[in-house]
This record gives structure tokens, sequence and C-alpha cells, in this order.
């Protein structure tokens, strides 16, 4: 199994009342529950990640409930508008029950 | 006109022929579909337009077909591909810092087949948009 690494591209920094685009994702294989092994012509159990939701300062800004029937590797880019100078905290939820968490700080100016 | 014989055959044919067509596409539009925007919309039928859904007309690779989404003013978006073993993709929820209610992602899509995006508007109105992507290898199963 491939090691899961969350990847997020914030700017560092930016003006106050700033939109600013952010881009995330994360290695995963999102393992629909519908794909057979070939060797053995056994369903392979479904294993995705469920949920994403990234934060400002704990602020909810972009939520999704997730579906197999999105990628491997799930990408969701989306925009933001820069209040004040914070932290963005990235999380999604496998299956299994783990929780990967990744933060980016932005600094006004 | 006097309705001979042979001008009831023709009439009624074409009579039963009309009643048929519009009643097909009803049927194909599959339950599970209508049933996922009935469960989002809470039993609202959404109107067209006012959501905007960008997707490839061609995807050669149906495990990865970027997808965009915007809508002004919506709280969340869900996302259905109405050709999948399952219909959901995804349900987007915005928060106030999002400014342009847009998102993009990649997604599966085993047969040429519509996306299906309906927006939940703030002011409790829905949207749904649709678009055809035509999938040369699909994605899902194997």
């Amino acid at each position: 199994m491939a090691k899961i690494k969350p990847r997020v591209k914030v700017p560092r920094s930016a003006a106050a009342g700033e939109v600013i685009t952010i881009k995330t994702l994360i290695s995963h294989p999102m393992e629909s529950g519908q794909r057979k092994d070939k060797k053995t012509g056994e369903l392979i159990p479904r294993r995705i990640i469920n949920h994403f939701t990234a934060k400002f300062n704990g602020e909810v800004v972009f939520d999704a409930t997730i579906e197999p029937a999105v990628s491997t590797n799930p990408y969701f880019a989306f925009d933001m508008i820069v209040p004040e100078a914070g932290t963005l905290t990235f999380e999604w939820v496998d299956d299994d029950g783990s929780v990967y968490t990744t933060e980016k700080k932005i600094a006004i100016g | 006109m006097d309705v001979t014989r042979r001008t009831f055959g023709r009439l009624t044919a074409g009579a039963a022929a009309a009643a048929l067509v519009p009643a097909l596409p009803a049927f194909a539009g599959a339950d599970p579909v209508q049933e996922a925007i009935m469960a989002f919309t809470g039993g609202a039928t959404p109107a067209e337009g006012g959501i905007d859904l960008t997707t490839p007309e061609i995807a050669e690779n149906g495990n990865t077909v970027p997808i965009e989404v915007s809508a002004a003013g919506a709280s969340a978006i869900l996302l259905l591909a109405a050709g999948n073993p399952n219909p959901g993709v995804a349900t987007f929820t915005f928060g106030k810092l999002a400014p342009n209610r847009a998102a993009s992602t990649r997604i599966r899509l085993a047969e040429t087949q519509e996306v299906i995006a309906v927006a939940k508007l703030e002011d409790g109105e829905f949207v749904m948009v649709k678009n055809t992507v035509k999938v040369t290898i699909g994605g899902c199963g194997g």
C-alpha cells in the first residue's frame, strides 16, 4: 500500500480580502469496492476517503462528502477570501477510520 | 373527415407513438438518480439554469475526468453520474469564506453518460444542470 500523503497548495501570503485558490490532493487508492481481484475473482473491499473538510481559523470554507466515483488521489480545488492572517486546516477521513490532516499558514501582506 | 377502418388504424398508431415518446426518457431517467436528487432537494423539483458545470466533451480515460462546477449563491452542490453503478459522486458544502461557490475535482465515469449537478441556493431554491460526457475507456470495475 502506497503511503498516504496529503499535498496542499496555498499562497504563503495574501492581501486582506483577496481571493485565493486552494488546491488539495491526497495520494489514496480510492478502492471503489466494484473492482475484482484478477487472480482470485473476489471483490476488493471498498476503501475510500469519504469526507474532506477545509477550515480557516476553525470556520468551514469547503466541505465534501465523497462517494467511490471520485478518482484515485482525490483532488479538490476551490477559492477562498482571506479575511485576516490565520491557519488553514485540512482533514481527510478514510473508510478505515484514519484521519489525515495538514495545516497551512497564511500571512497578510 | 370520415373515420374509415384504414384511417382509424393510422390515427391510433400515431397517437400511441406520440404517447410513448415522452414516456420513454422519463422511464429511462432511472430511479436512483431521481431519488438522489429528491433526497437532496427534499422533494422539490430543481429549476434549470443558474449553475455552471464544466466537463470535457470527450473523456479518453473514464478513471479521471476533470470537472468543475459553480453556482452563485449556492450553499451546497450535489454531483451525480447517471450511468455509474452508484450515481452519487460527491456533495460539496461551502462556508462564508468561499466567494464564488465553485470547486473542481476529478471523477470516475463508467461509460458515456450524463453528469448532473444540483445546487441548493441560500434562498432555499434548487437549480440543476446536465452535461453529457463521452467516455472512451470506462472507469470503475475492471
